[in-house]
């Protein structure tokens, strides 16, 4: 571990993984969301059901929804500020056979267009996107990671990974899932560097079939 | 840092704090000013985590109060474990207080060991003035004390029970004494070392699940465990132990302890009839999930 991951991080709390992960879990799922969240439900899962009221974890799932960080002393109000904002929220229980013991499914909606969203709180703050709309992507989180959401055509993944490597960006890892053949698919990428906004709009724009891309910054950092 | 031994070897041409940041260079591909620099910030950080619970104390649901009660008994009566002791444990326990109700910490390690590194550098800062710089090698050297223990052993109380977190911010308070008294490379690795031993096997037992009892008590107390045995190693006194073989041991030791013991809430002081009652009350409390 880095030496200021030992000191550290720097966080509200109580818990890394109830508080602090779970403002990160918020805040992917805003990012898969795209844009301002203002509808959604939280469905707390095994170990976050059970002691998300000594823990903030409500207060905190909602703040990462609203973009705070998970240092920023206005989460513990983000129940006034969700109310400010008119972000409607509803948090339920649910069970869920072989689910992480610290997980949460979000389903955001805005007009007729709905998303689903699970991830895992792992520990010391690390978290991992485990499902969007159903996809299961298992992305950590711990290297800068890019995730396109595509339809399953020939050529997709050639034509991302060229710009990637002509803009010198090193893949580390590399997850395609799809739906069926010629459905929806997504590939998650674990990269050694965020690509820079022009290399994203040319991954955006490379391919016909690409329909979104999503950018999950690495562990520590705060999420843009 | 995978032992102590090799951050040792490193110090026969290189001071502690050098050392260690050229090892996490070379580890990271990182060059040392920019480590250095996110140290600083912990360590700035860190002080206004101290600052906001003094200004504005903290309550959580079953603590608050602990350190002021402790500072306020000092002031007027003195106290027998002195004002360096006191003033830190004092400082630790408000940090604490401050984690379990929502305030800004620097986790050191953990979120709920938090108090104990910033109460021994703040309280030592206050009766002895260091520089920031000082302060800053202090911190690193701490940090290469949690790094050996997360490599070798574990930082996370479910896994290792508290001998993993409070345990291991006492050895990393201790690390940093030792170093700003002047005590060498390998005194400070031993002032680590005669902590972890002393406090081997400490369980992991919060009440109804909560970062605040016995956490915040053994935040408080843990820093007198780190003043005590950091004038041991100045005194000469080493570990018969290596200090490896100790963080060795500390884990064998975490992954033996029952799981009842490793923050679940099933065992100790959250298993007697007074912590299941609190449990009961609190969650009679709790908003309903549908």
């Amino acid at each position: 571990m880095a030496l200021e991951e030992i000191v550290g991080p720097v966080m509200v709390g109580p818990s890394s993984s109830h508080t602090a992960g779970a403002v990160r879990l918020g805040n992917l799922a805003r990012l898969c969301w795209g844009g301002d969240v203002t509808d959604v439900d939280i469905y707390l899962r095994c170990s976050f059901a059970a002691t998300f009221w000594g823990h903030g974890t409500d207060r905190a799932l909602l703040a990462g929804l609203m973009g705070f960080s998970p240092s920023d002393e206005a989460l513990k109000d983000s129940f006034r500020i969700a109310a400010e904002r008119g972000v409607r929220y509803r948090f339920h229980g649910e069970k869920v056979d072989g689910a992480h013991p610290n997980s949460v499914r979000f389903v955001i909606r805005e007009g007729e267009r709905t998303m689903e969203v699970v991830g895992a709180s792992l520990g010391g703050g690390a978290v991992e996107l485990q499902e969007v709309d159903g996809f299961v992507l298992r992305a950590t989180g711990e290297l800068p990671t890019m995730v396109t959401f595509h339809r399953d055509e020939p050529g997709v993944i050639a034509a991302v990974t060229a710009i990637l490597a002509e803009a010198g960006i090193n893949v580390g890892s590399m997850n395609v899932h799809r739906q069926g053949r010629g459905k929806g698919a997504a590939m998650v990428l674990e990269l050694d560097g965020l690509p820079p906004e022009q290399v994203v709009e040319r991954i955006k724009g490379c391919h016909s079939a690409i329909r979104r891309l999503m950018l999950i910054p690495a562990g520590g950092e705060e999420v843009r | 840092m995978r032992s102590f031994e090799s951050i040792l070897e490193r110090c026969r041409s290189l001071p502690l704090p050098e050392a260690i940041l050229s090892m996490e260079e070379e580890e990271r591909g990182l060059p040392r000013d920019v480590i250095a620099g996110r140290m600083l910030d912990r360590l700035r950080e860190m002080k206004s985590s101290v600052l906001s619970v003094e200004q504005r104390p903290p309550r959580g649901r079953l603590v608050g109060g602990e350190g002021e009660a402790l500072e306020a008994y000092r002031r007027s009566q003195g106290a027998l474990s002195g004002d360096l002791v006191a003033t830190a444990c004092s400082m630790a326990m408000k940090v604490a207080v401050g984690n379990a109700a929502m305030r800004r910490i620097v986790a050191c390690p953990t979120a709920g060991s938090c108090g104990i590194v910033p109460g021994v550098l703040g309280a030592y800062s206050r009766l002895n003035d260091p520089s920031e710089e000082e302060l800053l090698k202090a911190l690193i050297v701490a940090g290469a004390v949690g790094s050996v223990i997360a490599q070798r052993a574990t930082l996370a109380g479910a896994e290792g029970g508290c001998q993993a977190e409070c345990g291991a911010a006492a050895a990393m308070a201790a690390a940093a004494l030792t170093y700003l008294r002047g005590g060498d490379p390998e005194a400070v690795f031993h002032s680590s070392a005669l902590v972890l031993q002393s406090i081997m096997g400490l369980v992991c037992d919060p009440i109804a699940g909560l970062v605040e009892v016995p956490c915040v008590l053994r935040n408080g107390t843990m820093v007198g465990m780190a003043v005590l045995c950091s004038d041991l190693a100045m005194a000469g006194i080493r570990s018969t132990v290596p200090p490896d073989e100790v963080v060795d041991a500390m884990d064998s030791v975490g992954r033996a302890l029952p799981s009842a013991l490793r923050e679940t809430s099933e065992g100790g002081l959250a298993a007697t009839p007074t912590g299941q009652r609190i449990a009961r009350q609190l969650l009679s409390e709790a908003p309903r999930l549908d």
